[in-house]
């Protein structure tokens, strides 16, 4: 389990975190989510203590990650930029961290096995792709069977059978009564795989709920409707209880009422409709409203009339 | 919580149930032995990474090709040379000191290799895995520092020894024998140097983190400030230089030297001052500074 409160890590003025409690629980996989640069990376290191908090306490199985006499038991983390020596071997990487914690060479091989890195064990690590330095660094992860799993986007660079593995990995490792936190800056992805979700944006927590209340949430359903008498159909609407929210001169968002719904009343006011279209939100775009504010650079896409006519879901082929 | 830990609950599943959040993870049965995390191990691991790595290797060998070869060199020059010497040069020659003479580009390969010990792994980001693995973090400095040290004691003693008898083999009837005055002391002192310039290059790496400003500052207080100090006045000479790492370690172990030298104690305790400085300084910015 991981406990932060109040954490806090400051860069000069900018605050990278700011002020975050949550408790990660064991026996589920859980999603920590945000923007790239919302600090995700930053409250990972505090967990481990390569970062001092600014000001706050983060304890992990109930005190400081530092002061465990078993550190890799505790927790195995596999952090955002490679932790690795390009020139030494990935068999000697491993060896090197299980000395440390008196694990021997037979754990080594089998965590290089159970990753499916074996036949290039005694290769150097500077010369691995993207996806098998991933992989590698699960390896480092898993070495001392810990408790606890840090994730730091681990299916960065992996291809889809590597991401359906990573997936069921760590579905395995929760089951087993293990606390797995995966940060992850893609929600079509999390939603696949966490069964509870952290939202943060600009170092702030933006939620802290179960992933299924999370699709509830989404599943709102919104009707776009293009019409000419958008003034009148919006008065007509809004008379029944609807929500409407104009985004264009000829085109409403409308929630509440169904598409069926809508079409019957524009009839019996006889207000000519030229498109009536159901829309669920998506879990992508529920996600994309909730960090809108803390994203830290925005594309110019984001600013466009049409950018929310643009299928955001990420392909994630599994 | 607590009388549910304590005493066996008459309902194992409602236990369960209530105690998920500590009870499920430490109960889950481990199928590796894992040990606690101490000096022996982290000394182990940290010869597992000096191995490892294929410039350990080259750059101690440099270092003792370097030792060897140019105390040979030396040896075999001096002899050369000898008629062309002034008597005064031949009276104050000093056959030890010649075939010694390799130290000074052996300390630039000890030097190198200590910085990037260090500051490979920040470069590289290996850094973040061993303090992950060893988050009280100082027994790592402490490691490296030991192993280093150990290992340049005694790669070095070998090179000074056969660096000293190959050379005097080759002064011929300048030479003296490792019974003749100050011998074993220039050749352990020299030793003690070296290893007192690798564990400076070890806690400079700590300090400074970057293998350029690392060998950079290395260079610059072996090589360059023994050479700029003597743009000094002449006063702040006398009181400023003998202290610097490179003469005091000369204080140890030449025969012959210079006018403002420390004593041979005293130079020792000077380049120890500068140990425990150095170290000092290490340990403090690698438990104060983000990783």
């Amino acid at each position: 389990m991981i406990d932060a409160r109040n954490l806090t890590k400051t860069y000069g003025t900018k605050k990278a975190v700011d002020d975050l409690s949550f408790t990660v629980q064991p026996g589920q996989v859980t999603g920590f989510l945000g923007p790239n640069g919302a600090g995700k990376s930053t409250t990972m290191r505090m967990i481990l203590g390569l970062d001092a908090p600014t000001s706050g306490t983060v304890t992990v199985g109930g005190r400081p990650y530092r002061d465990h006499p078993l550190p890799l038991q505790v927790v195995g983390a596999l952090l955002e930029a490679r932790a690795i020596h390009t020139s030494r071997t990935a068999y000697s990487h491993l060896l090197a961290l299980a000395t440390t914690h008196g694990i021997g060479p037979k754990r080594v091989r089998q965590v290089i096995d159970q990753v499916g890195l074996t036949e290039v064990a005694s290769k150097r690590a500077g010369g691995f792709s993207l996806g098998m330095g991933q992989r590698l660094g699960i390896a480092t992860a898993l070495l001392a069977d810990p408790d606890t799993l840090i994730l730091d986007e681990p299916v960065n660079g992996l291809d889809p059978e590597g991401i359906r593995w990573i997936r069921d990995l760590l579905r395995s490792l929760a089951a087993d009564g293990r606390t797995v936190l995966v940060s992850s800056h893609l929600m079509s992805e999390m939603a696949l795989t966490a069964d509870h979700v952290l939202v943060i944006g600009r170092g702030r927590l933006l939620a802290d709920l179960p992933m299924s209340e999370l699709l509830a949430q989404a599943a709102s359903d919104v009707v776009l409707v293009r019409t000419p008498s958008a003034d009148a159909l919006t008065q007509a609407l809004t008379g029944i209880g609807a929500t409407v929210v104009r985004t264009d001169t000829e085109v409403l968002e409308v929630c509440g009422p169904t598409a069926a719904g809508i079409g019957d009343l524009a009839r019996d006011l006889r207000i000519s409709v030229h498109g009536l279209t159901p829309r669920q939100v998506s879990l992508e775009e529920a996600y994309m409203d909730m960090t809108r504010d803390s994203v830290e650079f925005h594309a110019h896409a984001a600013t466009d009339p049409d950018a929310d006519l643009i299928d955001l879901t990420t392909g994630s082929a599994a | 919580m607590s009388t549910l830990a304590a005493e066996p609950a008459p309902d194992a599943d409602a236990a369960a149930a209530v105690d998920t959040t500590a009870g499920a993870v430490a109960d889950r049965a481990r199928t590796v032995q894992n040990h606690p995390v101490n000096a022996r191990r982290v000394l182990a691991s940290e010869w597992v990474k000096l191995r490892s790595l294929r410039s350990t290797a080259w750059t101690l060998l440099s270092a003792v090709v370097l030792m060897i070869g140019i105390g040979w060199l030396a040896g075999w020059g001096s002899n050369d040379s000898w008629s062309d010497l002034s008597p005064q040069e031949q009276a104050t020659f000093s056959p030890l000191d010649v075939t010694l003479a390799g130290f000074y580009l052996a300390q630039l390969a000890v030097s190198v290799l200590g910085v990037l010990l260090v500051t490979g792994e920040y470069a590289t980001g290996m850094v973040r895995a061993t303090f992950a693995a060893v988050p009280r973090r100082l027994p790592v400095l402490w490691a490296k520092t030991v192993l280093f040290a150990a290992v340049t004691f005694g790669s070095m003693l070998v090179a000074a020894t056969v660096s000293f008898a190959g050379g005097q083999r080759l002064l011929d009837e300048h030479s003296i024998g490792f019974g003749g005055d100050g011998v074993l002391r220039g050749i352990v002192g020299v030793t003690g140097y070296l290893t007192a310039v690798a564990v400076l290059a070890v806690a400079l790496g700590f300090v400074i983190r970057s293998t350029a400003g690392g060998v950079a500052t290395m260079c610059g207080l072996l090589l360059v400030a023994p050479t700029l100090g003597l743009l000094l006045p002449r006063s702040w000479q006398e009181n400023l230089l003998p202290y610097l790492p490179s003469n005091a370690g000369a204080a140890v172990f030449n025969a012959a030297p210079s006018a403002d030298s420390l004593s041979a104690t005293g130079g020792a305790l000077a380049l120890g001052v500068w140990l425990l400085v150095a170290l000092a300084a290490a340990a403090f910015t690698l438990t104060r500074r983000d990783v």
